[in-house]
């Protein structure tokens, strides 16, 4: 039996679940605290091939790579990450049509200690909108299911890129 | 095992056909950005050649992903020393994960051609691009000696498990071809050659 602490929906059940919900298999990380429960339910799962990649760009290639061979992915990072990324997404991922999915640990606002983090933050949805790539942000339990299921589904039915922004509202955020 | 100084320096446009000349199980090739890929492309059109027209770095990647989505199938990397240089990680990552149909081959000629001609920093430092692949992890990582002895590492990779890194000194010819700029094309054909059955 699980103890109700465990079975109480949360941010990372509701993604994985939509992960299998879409046929995603392969899940690729630089890692993050926030995500860490979304990451160890992941290893933790032999649905998922997941692993760490050394850098987030390197990560987009390996899901690129996938996809277009059959097996769908995802990348997971935090905001820093992220903001290493738009070479790539412009010249990869959006040249060629390629259906990667990304998650990013919302980090550098609702409290952000870090005056690095915080400015990084504010490029995050500058460069997802110039490249049109649609990203949606979870920051509430009950719409999660909803945003993260559709974000995949339009994701792969139109071939573009997605990313699914998580919230210090839904995720607590690094105090 | 050879060092570096001590490898004869070959041609990749040959080198390339020689590679592409060996394939005879569908096996799928990511060509590198710029001279790596204008010669695969000038080697022949394949359904199972993907060009990458930016993304200097990703050859690896990509197809290590390609690799992991198809166990069965062989991926091959074509890919520069300047654009792994921008990317060694992905060499721990490949170590890490093993996938034993991976090939990645390094045209290493120690400058950046297609801009120019700048010499590398790894040029000028001596750094060794297969000796860092075997200190990642990458066990069978070797520079080919000569012509001979590149085909006879490719016949390596074709027949044992990997993951394999393989080596070659190239002079400074530039690519002969230049690919169509057509990335979605490139994109859709691709995954056609992904999703047909082997034989």
């Amino acid at each position: 039996m699980l103890s109700a602490a465990e079975s109480a929906p949360s941010w990372h059940g509701i993604v994985r679940q939509a992960l299998k919900d879409n046929n995603v298999r392969l899940v690729t990380y630089v890692p993050d605290n926030v995500l860490r429960p979304l990451i160890e339910g992941c290893h933790a799962d032999p649905y998922f091939t997941t692993f760490a990649a050394a850098r987030e760009e390197e990560a987009i290639g390996i899901v690129a790579g996938a996809t277009m061979a059959g097996k769908r992915g995802i990348v997971l990072m935090q905001t820093s990450g992220f903001a290493t990324l738009p070479n790539v997404l412009a010249s990869l991922v959006v040249a060629s049509q390629i259906p990667v999915l990304m998650l990013v640990s919302e980090r550098g606002t609702l409290g952000e200690f870090n005056p690095g983090q915080a400015i990084v933050c504010r490029t995050m949805r500058p460069i997802l909108d110039s490249m049109g790539i649609e990203h949606h942000t979870l920051s509430r339990l009950d719409e999660a299911a909803f945003i993260a299921d559709r974000t995949m589904r339009q994701a792969f039915a139109t071939r573009w890129p997605a990313c699914l922004i998580v919230s210090p509202l839904i995720a607590g955020g690094r105090k | 095992m050879e060092e570096r100084r001590n490898t004869q320096v070959m041609n990749r446009a040959a080198l390339t056909k020689r590679v592409v000349g060996k394939l005879t199980k569908q096996e799928a090739v990511i060509g590198g950005i710029g001279n790596s890929n204008w010669d695969l492309w000038g080697s022949g059109h394949r359904a199972e050649n993907f060009y990458m027209l930016g993304s200097m770095g990703l050859a690896a990647p990509i197809a290590m992903g390609v690799a992991i989505a198809q166990p069965e199938r062989r991926v091959f990397a074509l890919e520069g020393d300047g654009s792994l240089l921008m990317q060694l990680g992905c060499l721990s990552t490949i170590a890490a994960q093993a996938p034993t149909n991976l090939i990645v081959i390094i045209w290493d000629n120690g400058i950046y051609q297609i801009t120019g001609g700048q010499g590398t920093p790894a040029a000028k430092a001596g750094t060794d691009l297969i000796a860092i692949a075997r200190a990642s992890g990458i066990a069978s990582a070797h520079w080919a000696a000569d012509e001979a002895e590149f085909d006879a590492l490719i016949d390596r990779a074709l027949t044992t498990d990997g993951p394999h890194v393989i080596g070659a000194r190239i002079d400074n010819e530039p690519g002969k071809t230049q690919t169509d700029r057509d990335p979605i094309r490139f994109r859709e054909t691709f995954m056609r050659g992904m999703s047909t059955k082997l034989v």
